[in-house]
């Protein structure tokens, strides 16, 4: 994987990634809720949970400056503490179907013949449902709730990782430093973790980056629809969905956590793009 | 071509059948048992016995799909518990609104999308592609959900140009004949009734619309620049034709190929997006239909729902590639 010079293909991606000004706003972005998502109890004006029925549906002010929803209860400091879920929810759901994915993906790749057959063929099978519908389906055994939420995603994504990662597999299964491990007599489980995985790494990590936007934003769709996060947890799809419910009088309640989903999910793509530019230089130029 | 399709139909077949198994297991995973549910609290143990048998639940898992595959195939999914009413008829009525919805945003989605991934790619690196590029990127980010709402705000809130909710004005007073309302306002000539669907259609086909164009303009972009590298471009622009025709004769038409691609598949993006869009705007098409049934645990409605989109998804996602092998003949043969 030599690109010249001693410079490996995580070199020069790494080069090209710091070029990326688009990328670079990704990190910040990344960073910034972060940092929100770690400090909420100190910089988050309210506590979450607290309600005040005296000062509901307030607009904007100094006092609250994303307003009050219906409990009177600040929107500020339900948006900071919404970043922990949603991060949390992206990372998890991810880290799922990641795991799985490419396990699955690395057996179908390695050994080809039957275990391949049967896992495309589930792998196809799981495709046919768009993405919302087999989280909704998943839901709908598991029952609502966040945790549930990440495991239905989780899932939803598996087939995604599967295939990427088995086509990488495919491409390197044949390579002479495969052979020769296996000439060498070292193990199956050894050749996958220590040679074939490590050279899938690349896509994998450019899957996981998009998905977790995507992932965040099926999250609170979930949430949006009454499935995942349950009142009075504070995230953002939650409390969109009940921002509904006032969206003539008192916009705010919906404006500011979408427009949080948003950059957040901006923030991935972002990063996503630029790992997929770093990584395969020529894509960029068409 | 024949023998291409063929294969393919034949591929459609295990696919349906594993979706009917995975539908109709589905609603044995559900925690809790179905007939209790359908009985409520004031069953008796006997009840609940006979509404077992009733139901077929004691007999071995096997019997019960091959019963409910008999069923399926005669058009019957059962009854709701809430309305009532056949599950088939439910999703008569609310299908033809997912369709409509979902066909009207698919046409604003493919021209704008086209237009802007032209116009970003003959205009390469200036601030149209930039703006446009980044308006994709911001479009792609955005859920679904909170883009209608937005629009809902502006534009039936604060400026009142569209309606709220719903499908049509029930003042229209239209004759319901396909269930689909543009056709039907069409065929009877009712022209109010026309203008009320279409003014009721145009904030949810915008909303669903806003990812699949970002989507649509990236993948255009893209392609136009590959084909503006090609050979026959620069011949054409050799021998002295208008950058106009240049364009829109040679480069236009042939990146588009992939483009209809991606519109196709685009499609399973469209019917998962319709589950949220009718949720906002209140619309009652299929995929609301779906999501009252989970949240109300009305099982047949649920299964009947998941059943139809993934079938269409299926169907859909076959034409298309029948499509791509019609335009593409490596596939055909590969």
């Amino acid at each position: 994987m030599s690109q010249g010079k001693g410079e490996s293909l995580w070199d020069l991606a790494y080069r090209n990634f710091k070029r990326n000004k688009t990328a670079i706003a990704g990190i910040f972005i990344l960073i910034f809720f972060t940092i929100i998502a770690v400090l909420a109890p100190y910089i988050a004006p309210y506590d979450p949970f607290e309600q005040n029925f005296l000062h509901s549906l307030e607009g904007p002010s100094q006092k609250h400056l994303f307003g009050t929803d219906e409990f009177g209860r600040d929107i500020l400091s339900r948006v900071i503490y919404g970043s922990r879920i949603s991060l949390q929810i992206g990372f998890i759901s991810v880290f799922i179907s990641m795991f799985a994915g490419t396990i699955l993906g690395v057996i179908a790749g390695y050994y080809g013949s039957w275990p391949d057959m049967l896992i495309m063929r589930v792998v196809d099978i799981m495709l046919c449902f768009p993405y919302i519908l087999l989280a909704l389906v998943i839901m709908a055994i598991l029952g609502p709730g966040i945790y549930n939420a990440m495991i239905a995603i989780g899932i939803v994504y598996i087939p995604k990782f599967a295939r990427i990662v088995r086509s990488a597999v495919l491409n390197i299964r044949d390579e002479e430093y495969i052979l020769a491990a296996k000439s060498m007599g070292a193990k199956d489980i050894k050749i996958m973790l220590k040679h074939i995985l490590v050279n899938c790494m690349a896509p994998i990590i450019i899957q996981g980056t998009l998905s977790i936007g995507r992932a965040i934003i099926n999250a609170a769709g979930l949430s949006f629809l009454g499935l995942g996060a349950q009142p009075p947890t504070p995230e953002w799809g939650a409390i969109l969905s009940s921002g509904q419910n006032f969206l003539r009088g008192a916009p705010w309640v919906a404006i500011f956590p979408g427009i949080a989903i948003a950059l957040l999910v901006l923030g991935f793509n972002l990063i996503g793009d630029g790992l997929r530019d770093a990584f395969d230089p020529k894509m960029k130029r068409t | 071509m024949m023998s291409y399709i063929a294969r393919r139909l034949l591929y459609l077949i295990p696919l349906l059948l594993a979706i009917s198994l995975l539908v109709f297991l589905m609603i044995r995973l559900i925690p809790g048992d179905p007939a209790q549910i359908k009985l409520g609290e004031k069953g008796t143990e006997e009840d609940l016995k006979r509404m077992r048998e009733e139901l077929g639940l004691d007999k071995p898992l096997h019997i019960q799909y091959w019963r409910y595959l008999k069923r399926l195939l005669k058009g019957d999914l059962g009854r709701s518990i809430r309305t009532n009413n056949k599950v088939t008829n439910e999703i008569k009525t609310s299908f033809p609104a997912t369709i409509e919805l979902t066909v009207l945003s698919m046409i604003i989605a493919s021209i704008i999308g086209i237009f802007l991934g032209v116009i970003s790619a003959v205009k390469q690196y200036t601030w149209i592609d930039n703006l446009s590029m980044v308006g994709a990127l911001v479009g792609i980010s955005m859920p679904v959900f909170w883009i209608g709402m937005m629009l809902m705000l502006i534009f039936s809130w604060k400026l009142g140009w569209f309606p709220i909710s719903g499908r049509i004005n029930l003042e229209a007073n239209l004759d319901i004949i396909t269930q689909f309302y543009l056709i039907d306002s069409i065929i009877t000539g009712n022209w109010v009734a026309f203008k009320s669907t279409l003014s009721h259609l145009i904030l949810p086909a915008i909303t669903l619309a806003t990812i699949p164009v970002a989507m649509i303009a990236r993948m255009t972009r893209s392609t136009t620049l590959d084909v503006l590298n090609k050979d026959y471009v620069r011949t054409a622009r050799a021998k002295g034709l208008k950058e106009r025709v240049v364009i829109w004769k040679h480069v236009f038409k042939n990146s588009l190929i992939p483009v209809v691609t991606i519109i196709g598949l685009q499609f399973g993006s469209f019917l998962g997006g319709a589950v949220l869009t009718e949720t906002v705007f209140a619309r009652a098409g299929v995929g609301r239909l779906l999501i009252n049934g989970i949240t109300g645990r009305d099982f047949a409605v649920m299964q009947g729902a998941v059943l139809v989109i993934a079938t269409f998804f299926i169907l859909l996602n076959l034409i298309v590639d029948i499509l791509y092998a019609y335009l593409n003949p490596k596939i055909r043969y590969s």
